[in-house]
């Protein structure tokens, strides 16, 4: 049940973190050995010549599991490869991405999900899942072969056709009948496309005032309310990606509460930033779906503490510059997130008191891995488990620097905002992936290792 | 006011010099030597990336009487169309050495950009841009109005006026048009009382915050005595094919100014259109046509207001922060 | 340091002037009959006025105020508009007659660099042609920057260019006086 390490390349060396706090909580030692965590507990005896880490009072999580990203390759490789993006998500503090399925060519076969995922193994700056697509080419048509991905190596459990949403209720149905089978998921992205199109911005007071079309809320609820009846009706599992607005919240509490096996994610951005960075037709503020009024904020932010909506996924949608440095319209949607998920979550719902640190490795490792059923991630600090780990330091507060990123694209919105938060450690598989905030580059002779 | 991009970077007093310098513009073109020297040696590029043949020819008559030079720089066989950035060909504009830039855009925003990107340092007037705004067409209709209906002092000047106290009736599309945005902005910071006419699915949602009220009924408006009555263009296409209306004769029964309509006005009541007109559909040819019809007059307007712009933004140093 | 101000013409000595310039124009216009008076905004027009109403009372001709004086605004001809912020322009209001043929005199308050008149010339020539222009001033404080010399002058004021002539009239300022304002840090320019 426990991640084997790639066999080939040697056990990292052992480390011991003093002084910090498992899940913002009490002071502990934490000794890492042959890729485990070997012991927990107050003064444990260095065993002998083990690099120490000081770890001052910060908070230690198990590392942090995005359910939602957009690694771009193949086929996006000018906004991200698989390299970078993981290189960004271990920056995050993230040990775990979950590939989605946009890619070019789609994601919608075994022979595809595998060569992600092998890309992934290659990189190893963080385990790499890959979704795969409900359908065919994303083109809403027909089911992609669903359970050929989930019995490929890259045992795929969850799949969507982010950016564009399952719209049509007979093939929603089949998808979330047909993924029982295997435990599977349907990971919907919300958006009614008759409601939505050439939709810009949240519908409201700042879309009138702008002039850019209205992306209205209805148009993701009535897919939302669609879809957890549905999943109702077929006693399936959907996971709802990226909602945004307080009806959304509104409906998945009503669902849970009748027993629909729904769970729902949040980005960092909705967490933030409403419709009104518009104003400025800066399209970094353009995404889908769309920064909504600051009354949506303070409802999903709710939700995400009451535990109606279940985890925080970033949907790091790298894009280059050009795609964003133009006219609104002509502009992608998307924002990167990996690099600053972790402290918005900080600032947003730590910070303010909403959630406590063991909230968060619920909400941002433990349940995004439940949901994709993947057991090596997530797992609790003790004794015996791999050392998936982050030390994070939530003291430091910095302005945003995008040239720091290790993302490919610079499309944050948070540039030259001041965030709480530093990465001070990141362990894959008790590997230091990130030291101090910096990429730890790997010795040439593991990296030609890892090449065999 | 480095640029203009929307009425919202005007003030009161910064709308009423514009349409006192523009009263005053409008009396040099009286003269029989009507250019102007204020602008020579300043380099105007019309840059429009969507058809407009008044607009284009207003601006450039406007600069050409203040003495600028003009380049035209049109969509249609130019780079734009060959897929060229708003962002490369801006760079190219700075290169060239324009001195402000008129651009007219399908994009909303795309003015804004133009001016906040740092792509190019130089005015940026805005002559239309997707349905955001569209402000040099909302300062000649608040300029017309006022010649007609604004408040004059004892020795018959206009300086310093609004249009403090006039209901203005808008008509139409709402929702697409960045002439009612403009408008209902301008007119109602100047004073006056607006109304904007159009069924439910045509006012934009989020409207309910704007400083206007807001009709389905155009008979009902009318009933009120407005004192200007303006028509907006309807674009088939949209209207017809994108579901916003039933048909023609529908909108026609409901919202045309018909002879009668305008029969119904009151006698000093005036009728505005920003033109081109669809006679016969969002307007009858008799009221187009009739006495109380400006719409002629702000063709003529929009030169001396375009002047007033250019004349404002350009001849001034005002941009070096001085 | 704070600048030195000095009282140069007092309320009495601007009419004196004024009186005496009028009569100039008279002498050598032979008359009233074919001018036009032509205030430069924003002080050359009460100048104007008055100059109007004492050319009016010592040889009427039969004219009135209106048909004798207007103003011409020069700032869509000024050389140095993008030095300064761009302002509503000031009304250019010509007499019924026009300017064809007739003698027109421009009435300024300060003669400084010439340059406001090089402008006025430029006005007017978009106006129509005179038989001749001449240049009434109330005050020639020197340093010109263009060939330019005035025909009628109130005082001739020797300035530093470091010193401001300032000023100030009843329609416009409340009061008469002009004033040099002095030291090293006050403004160039003429007063306007």
């Amino acid at each position: 049940m426990t991640l084997s390490p790639a066999p080939i390349a040697p056990a990292p060396a052992p480390l011991l973190i003093r002084g910090a706090r498992p899940y913002g909580e009490d002071v502990q030692d934490v000794l890492v050995e042959d890729g485990l965590i070997s012991a927990v507990g107050t003064d444990l005896p260095n065993p002998g010549d083990v690099e120490e880490i000081e770890g001052d009072g910060c908070i230690l999580l198990p590392g942090l599991v995005d359910l939602h990203t957009h690694l771009r390759e193949p086929g996006g490789e000018e906004a991200e490869t698989v390299e970078t993006g993981t290189r960004a998500a271990a920056r995050g503090g993230f040990t775990a991405v979950h590939a989605m399925a946009n890619t070019n060519p789609v994601a919608d076969t075994a022979g595809v999900v595998e060569q992600v995922l092998r890309r992934g193994e290659d990189a190893a700056w963080c385990a790499v899942h890959p979704i795969g697509a409900v359908t065919v080419g994303l083109a809403g048509e027909r089911l992609a072969e669903l359970e050929s991905m989930a019995s490929s190596k890259a045992r795929v459990r969850v799949f969507s056709d982010d950016g564009k949403c399952v719209h049509d209720p007979v093939l929603m149905r089949r998808a979330l009948e047909y993924v029982k089978t295997f435990d599977g998921v349907i990971a919907q992205h919300a958006q009614d496309p008759r409601l939505t199109e050439g939709a810009q911005m949240h519908e409201g007071r700042v879309s009138a005032e702008l002039g850019l079309t209205g992306w209205p809320s209805v148009a993701e609820e009535s897919i939302i309310a669609r879809d957890v009846l549905l999943a109702e009706h077929v006693g399936s599992r959907l996971h709802v990606c990226h909602l945004s607005t307080a009806g959304s919240v509104e409906i998945v509490r009503w669902a849970k509460l009748r027993g629909v096996d729904v769970t729902a994610e949040v980005t960092p951005h909705h967490l933030l930033l409403t419709d009104e960075e518009a104003r400025g037709y800066d399209a970094l503020y353009k995404v889908n779906p769309p920064l909504r009024t600051q009354a949506d904020v303070e409802a999903v932010r709710a939700g995400l503490a009451d535990g109606t909506i279940d985890i925080v996924a970033t949907d790091h949608a790298p894009h280059p510059q050009d795609a964003k440095d133009r006219e609104w319209d002509t502009a992608a949607f998307g924002m990167t997130g990996l690099e600053t998920a972790l402290s918005i979550v900080q600032s947003t719902m730590v910070d303010t008191g909403a959630m406590s640190w063991r909230d968060v490795a619920r909400v941002l490792s433990e349940k995004p891995s439940l949901i994709a059923r993947d057991d090596s991630q997530g797992r609790p600090i003790r004794e015996g488990e791999v050392a998936n780990l982050l030390l994070w330091d939530p003291r430091p507060r910095r302005r945003v620097d995008t040239a720091e990123h290790a993302s490919r694209s610079h499309n944050s919105p948070f540039a030259g905002t001041e965030l709480p938060g530093a990465n001070r450690l990141t362990l894959l598989a008790a590997r230091p992936t990130v030291r101090e905030g910096r990429i730890v580059e790997r010795e040439s002779a593991a990296g030609a290792a890892g090449e065999c | 006011m480095k640029h203009l991009i929307t009425i919202a970077d005007l003030d009161r007093a910064a709308a009423i010099e514009l349409l006192d310098t523009s009263e005053r513009m409008a009396a040099t073109q009286e003269r029989q030597m009507r250019k102007l020297p204020a602008l020579l040696g300043s380099t105007i590029v019309n840059l429009f990336m969507e058809d407009s043949t008044r607009t284009k020819l207003s601006f450039e008559a406007a600069a050409k009487r203040l003495s600028a030079d003009v380049i035209g720089f049109a969509a249609k066989g130019s780079s734009i169309s060959k897929g060229e950035s708003l962002k490369d060909t801006a760079l190219t504009l700075r290169a060239m050495g324009a001195d402000a830039v008129v651009v007219r855009a399908p994009s909303s925003g795309a003015a804004h950009k133009l001016a906040h990107a740092g792509w190019i340092d130089v005015p940026i007037i805005n002559a239309g841009d997707g349905t955001h705004q569209h402000p040099t067409q909302a300062l000649l209709d608040a300029f017309t109005l006022r010649r007609h209906l604004g408040a004059r002092s004892a020795s018959g000047s206009l300086d310093g006026a609004g249009l403090d106290g006039l209901h203005v009736v808008i008509v139409g599309d709402i929702l697409h048009s960045r002439v009612a945005r403009s408008n209902v902005q301008l007119m109602t910071m100047l004073g006056a009382r607006v109304t904007v006419v159009a069924p439910p699915s045509l006012v934009p949602v989020g409207a309910d915050v704007w400083p206007c009220e807001v009709s389905y009924d155009f008979d009902d408006a009318i009933a009120q005595g407005p004192d200007a009555v303006m028509m907006l263009r309807v674009q088939r296409e949209r209207m017809l094919g994108g579901g916003y209306f039933p048909s023609a004769a529908e909108y026609t029964r409901l919202l045309q100014l018909t002879d009668a309509r305008a029969a119904r006005l009151p006698e000093h009541a005036i009728i505005m259109h920003p033109g081109p007109m669809n006679r016969g559909f969002e307007i009858a040819g008799g009221a187009a046509d009739g006495p109380r019809s400006v719409i002629i007059e702000q063709v003529a307007a929009g030169v001396v207001v375009r002047m007033a712009v250019l004349f404002h933004l350009l001849a001034s140093n005002e941009r070096e922060g001085s | 340091m704070p600048a030195s101000e000095k009282t140069v013409l007092h309320e009495e000595d601007i009419h004196r002037s004024l009186v005496r310039i009028a009569h100039e124009i008279l002498e050598t216009g032979h008359g009233a009959d074919d001018l036009v008076l032509l205030g430069i905004p924003h002080r050359g027009t009460p100048l104007a006025q008055r100059l109007g109403r004492i050319i009016l009372e010592a040889d009427g001709a039969g004219r009135s105020l209106e048909d004798l004086v207007g103003s011409l605004d020069i700032t869509m001809h000024r050389d140095d508009l993008r030095r300064r912020p761009a302002r509503v322009p000031y009304e250019t209001v010509i007499p019924g007659g026009g300017v064809d043929g007739r003698i027109v005199v421009l009435v300024d308050d300060v003669l400084y660099s010439g340059r406001t008149i090089r402008a006025a010339l430029d006005a007017i020539g978009a106006i129509g042609r005179p038989a001749a222009v001449r240049l009434a001033v109330l005050v020639d404080r020197g340093h010109r920057e263009l060939p330019i010399r005035a025909d009628h002058v109130g005082k001739n004021l020797p300035t530093s260019r470091s010193e401001r002539v300032s000023v100030h009239l009843r329609e416009t300022d409340g009061e008469d006086a002009v004033r040099i304002v002095g030291g090293a840090d006050a403004e160039q320019g003429e007063s306007r």
